[in-house]
């Protein structure tokens, strides 16, 4: 279903998402029309989702990332969908995921320092509802970033 | 570090959902001209703030059905080199994104695969022999949400 020049305008928008069309088409062996035409087949079949800007937390102050691996209490109906309710209302939780297996739910949270991270834990975080246990990693230095897809 | 004034705040949220809005349109959102919204941004590249887009892509669209998330303990903390660790996993296409954490794990990983059976392959022949490695935990992912982060 996805030809090879499809594969190789993605690798190549992946790499570089803020290319033209043109360059974009010269990287990737094809003319900027057909270039034009694939991207526009690949955003409307829903493949090609839409393009974010990368905010670097840091430089706005946020110097400590938490990722948080929190079991719920699941006989609890409603445990997921009430927790996640909860989470998507502070401001700092960039990042939730679920999941299958040892951890239920994976929150990744922002802090100025390590004051504001332990008033966001005590306040924000240990309140969520049924919630049995929680780890947190805290992040030392991403060695690897992007979320490439290996097409 | 630079301050936001609610503006940035708005161009920041509006880039963050869709980074291939032009100035101009950005603009007539906010109610605000052209070149104001981009000295703004190009203030914001500027301070660091904005460093580049993402694609979002439908992974299982292009055949990627599996995605987990591996805890990694280096069996042999210490002995081995952090950097051979890493640059080993690094190169693993597979491997999307690679973290060095404090806590229970030493490293996070995010890798995608194209099914479990495609996942066990990764696992034994690429992650399991990763120079080092220890005790591994594996939660496939189900769903994931991205929020704007603190920009209110």
């Amino acid at each position: 279903m996805l030809s090879d020049a499809d594969r190789r305008i993605l690798r190549q928008l992946q790499a570089d998402p803020a290319l033209s069309t043109a360059d974009l088409a010269e990287r990737a062996g094809t003319t900027p029309a057909t270039c034009a035409r694939r991207i526009e087949r690949l955003r409307a079949s829903g493949i090609l989702k839409g393009q974010h800007a990368v905010v670097h937390w840091p430089a706005l102050g946020y110097h400590v990332e938490v990722s948080l691996r929190i079991t719920l209490d699941k006989t609890q109906r409603n445990a997921f969908d009430e927790f996640l309710d909860a989470a998507r209302d502070i401001p700092e939780v960039v990042e939730m995921q679920t999941f299958l297996g040892r951890v239920d739910v994976r929150l990744s949270v922002l802090a100025r320092d390590m004051a504001h991270y332990q008033t966001l834990y005590r306040s924000r975080i240990l309140t969520l509802p049924h919630i049995n246990d929680i780890e947190a990693l805290m992040l030392l230095s991403s060695i690897k970033t992007g979320q490439g897809l290996p097409l | 570090m630079i301050d936001l004034d609610a503006t940035d705040r708005s161009i920041l949220a509006a880039l963050e959902k869709d980074a291939t809005q032009s100035a101009g349109a950005l603009g007539r959102h906010l109610g605000l001209g052209q070149s104001s919204v981009w000295r703004r941004i190009r203030r914001l590249e500027q301070a660091g703030v904005l460093v580049g887009r993402r694609l979002s892509l439908d992974p299982e669209a292009l055949g990627f059905g599996v995605t987990v998330f591996l805890g990694v303990k280096l069996a042999t903390r210490g002995r081995v080199s952090l950097e051979d660790f890493e640059r080993a996993v690094s190169a693993i296409p597979e491997v999307q994104t690679v973290q060095h954490v404090l806590g229970l794990y030493d490293y996070r990983l995010r890798v995608v695969a194209r099914d479990l059976a495609d996942f066990e392959r990764v696992l034994r022949r690429r992650i399991m022999t990763l120079p080092g490695v220890g005790d591994v935990e594996a939660n496939v992912l189900l769903s994931e949400e991205r929020r704007p982060g603190p920009l209110g």
